[in-house]
């Protein structure tokens, strides 16, 4: 297990801090966050490649915030795979085994077997020059477990990679992560690839971590008005509570159970909410009667803008409903937001 | 060849500054090599000084680069990878035998190693003269082309992805070992370069050298004296043979470094 407690990183002009996790063997933990949220910087703390100011990281109850990088045991993959360009892929594999000695022909077949899972085989002699960028990252991952390292930790792995790629090494990170003992620690900002590959995520914004918990809760209850818009939920606005009601502006909305805080924020998913052309009604259903002020095509699916009273919801639709609503800016619409859907941060902003 | 568009103006303005330049540059020195007959040149090259000096300039410039490779290497990979207090003011020292006049350091590491210095006092003890010596000659010549390898180097140390090192680190090569493993097979190049540049840089010092050593002669220094006392004639052909030897012994360096396939 990885545990990180306190720590604390100051670079010109940028400070990660209070960062405390803990991540257990074998797991496939997600550090979620933005771009320069630094997420990167915990990975390179652990690796050893910087200097962390104070706090302490230690592996399987080794304390290893003083040690050099090459005596912690932890594999690295980047996202521009980082290969050693004056080598083989054979030589880039092999690159490490001669530091860590195990009983003769135990690394070659750990090694032939790597290959095989990863399909490198045929390209073992290729100069890594005229790989693909799926095959390079391929490279990449079997050089890091060649060594059998206990932590592997992959920066945005799936970053550069065309999206065809990104689904076939995605698979490949799937796969290995179940067959090989070594704990995965990855950093990404999109969501979506942590839902499909990670246990548990720790969400980063600006140097702390917002959220702690199971992937699927963080997306069903994200804790802080960050983490809710990081999760998809367009829908955040502060709010006043009273027993099942809450007022947004103007807006008086039903919730499922009593909220148990008097102010805060409360979020709803755009995909929770339904338009209609006719009135209709229902309990808990939230219905009011509203006004499009934009639709944008985002290819798949659609933005719609609804204005009710004072404040403006995000509603996501697909070609089909758009159509068959006949939407169009300035049209009079019924909109619907189930109690269910409406979801209360119980967080206290201090700033 | 394509279709043909207007050429804007500054395009002409370009074209016609490379022509000022490269006739300023090549003018003089093709009239210079042309000037001297074959006669005179093979004359020349069979006078047993103008070897010795044309030699001895080769030797100490050599023996410059090699001190700047021996003890530039780890100074510019430091620059290139370190970040420390007080890095700004060590990167603009390594620049100033750059700057200064060059009789001017001359004239400085003769005061530090006259006998009027305790470090010059010192090294006299120990049997290192300066002042007329091949050693003078090297000393100097370091000291005027070591801001060429370390900046050189420097830039080709930057230019390798740290990435590349934390990944080797993080396979449990050590930093000597990620540094002859990764950094060295993808650096020697630009060392090489820089070790071109450095003793380009020396072989082509003469204001630094006359001072610490007017003998032993190096080629710049016979030069100018063929030319104070007998006059242009008879200094062109040394001239012209100096250029010759360095434009291959270049040449060679060059053709050695260049990469053996075009990068992908």
């Amino acid at each position: 297990m990885i545990r990180i407690e306190s720590l604390r990183i100051e670079l010109s002009g940028f400070t990660l801090q209070d960062i405390d996790l803990f991540i257990r063997d074998g797991e496939f933990f997600v550090l979620l966050g933005p771009t320069g949220a630094g997420k990167t910087l915990v990975l390179e703390a652990i690796a050893g490649v910087i200097s962390v100011t104070s706090g302490r990281i230690s592996i399987k109850g080794r304390d290893i915030t003083g040690l050099q990088p090459e005596h912690r045991g932890i594999g690295i993959v980047y996202q521009d795979y980082a290969l050693f360009p004056h080598l083989s892929v054979m030589q880039n594999i092999n690159y490490g085994l001669r530091y860590h000695k195990v009983e003769p022909g135990a690394s070659e077949k750990w090694v032939k077997s790597l290959m095989e899972q990863l399909g490198l085989v045929r390209l073992a002699q290729r100069s890594i020059k005229y790989l693909s960028g799926g095959e390079k990252q391929r490279v990449s991952l079997a050089r890091a477990l060649a060594v059998n390292p206990s932590v592997l930790l992959l920066d945005e792995p799936l970053s550069a990679l065309d999206p065809n790629f990104r689904e076939d090494i995605r698979e490949v990170l799937k796969k290995l992560h179940q067959e090989v003992a070594t704990t995965f620690l990855m950093v990404t900002h999109d969501f979506a690839e942590a839902l499909f590959l990670g246990e548990r995520t720790a969400v980063l914004n600006h140097g702390k971590i917002e959220q702690v918990g199971r992937i699927s809760e963080v997306f069903r209850y994200p804790a802080t008005p960050f983490v809710a818009e990081f999760v998809g939920m367009k829908n955040v606005f502060p709010a006043i509570f009273k027993d099942t009601k809450a007022l947004v502006e103007n807006v008086g909305l039903d919730l499922e159970v009593p909220a148990g805080i008097h102010k805060g924020q409360l979020a709803i998913r755009p995909e929770d909410i339904m338009i209609r052309k006719e009135k209709f009604s229902g309990n808990g259903m939230n219905v009011f009667q509203g006004k499009v002020l934009d639709v944008i095509n985002r290819g798949p699916y659609h933005d719609v803008s609804v204005r009710i009273g004072d404040v403006i919801f995000s509603v996501m639709l697909s070609k089909n409903d758009l159509f068959e609503l006949e939407l169009h800016n300035e049209k009079d619409v019924y909109i619907s937001i189930p109690a269910s859907a409406i979801h209360v941060l119980k967080y206290q902003d201090i700033s | 060849m394509g279709i043909k568009r207007p050429i804007d103006p500054f395009l002409w303005v370009a074209v016609f500054s490379t022509c000022i330049i490269m006739a300023f540059i090549l003018f003089p020195l093709i009239e210079m090599v042309a000037q001297p007959s074959l006669g005179d040149l093979k004359e020349t090259i069979q006078d047993p000084d103008v070897i010795r000096s044309i030699w001895l300039s080769i030797y100490t410039s050599g023996l410059a680069a090699l001190i700047s490779f021996v003890i530039g290497t780890p100074f510019a990979y430091l620059l290139a990878r370190k970040d420390f207090f007080g890095k700004k003011l060590v990167e603009s020292i390594i620049d100033l035998p750059i700057m200064i006049p060059h009789p001017v350091v001359g004239i400085a590491i003769l005061g530090l190693a006259g006998k009027n210095h305790w470090l010059g006092q010192f090294m006299q003890n120990v049997g290192i003269y300066v002042m007329g010596t091949v050693t003078g000659i090297v000393m100097v010549l370091t000291f005027v082309g070591l801001p060429f390898y370390v900046n050189t180097v420097k830039a080709g140390f930057e230019a390798i992805p740290v990435r590349l090192e934390n990944v080797s680190r993080s396979l449990g090569a050590s930093l000597t070992g990620t540094f002859f493993r990764v950094t060295f097979p993808l650096a020697w190049r630009s060392m090489l370069v820089g070790i071109i540049m450095c003793s380009a840089r020396a072989i082509s010092e003469f204001g630094a050298v006359v001072i610490v050593a007017y003998h032993p002669m190096i080629a710049p220094v016979m030069i100018y004296e063929r030319f104070t006392a007998y006059g242009l004639k008879y200094s062109q052909p040394v001239a012209v043979w100096l250029i010759v030897v360095c434009l291959i012994l270049f040449l060679l360096l060059r053709i050695f470094s260049l990469p053996k396939e075009k990068e992908a």
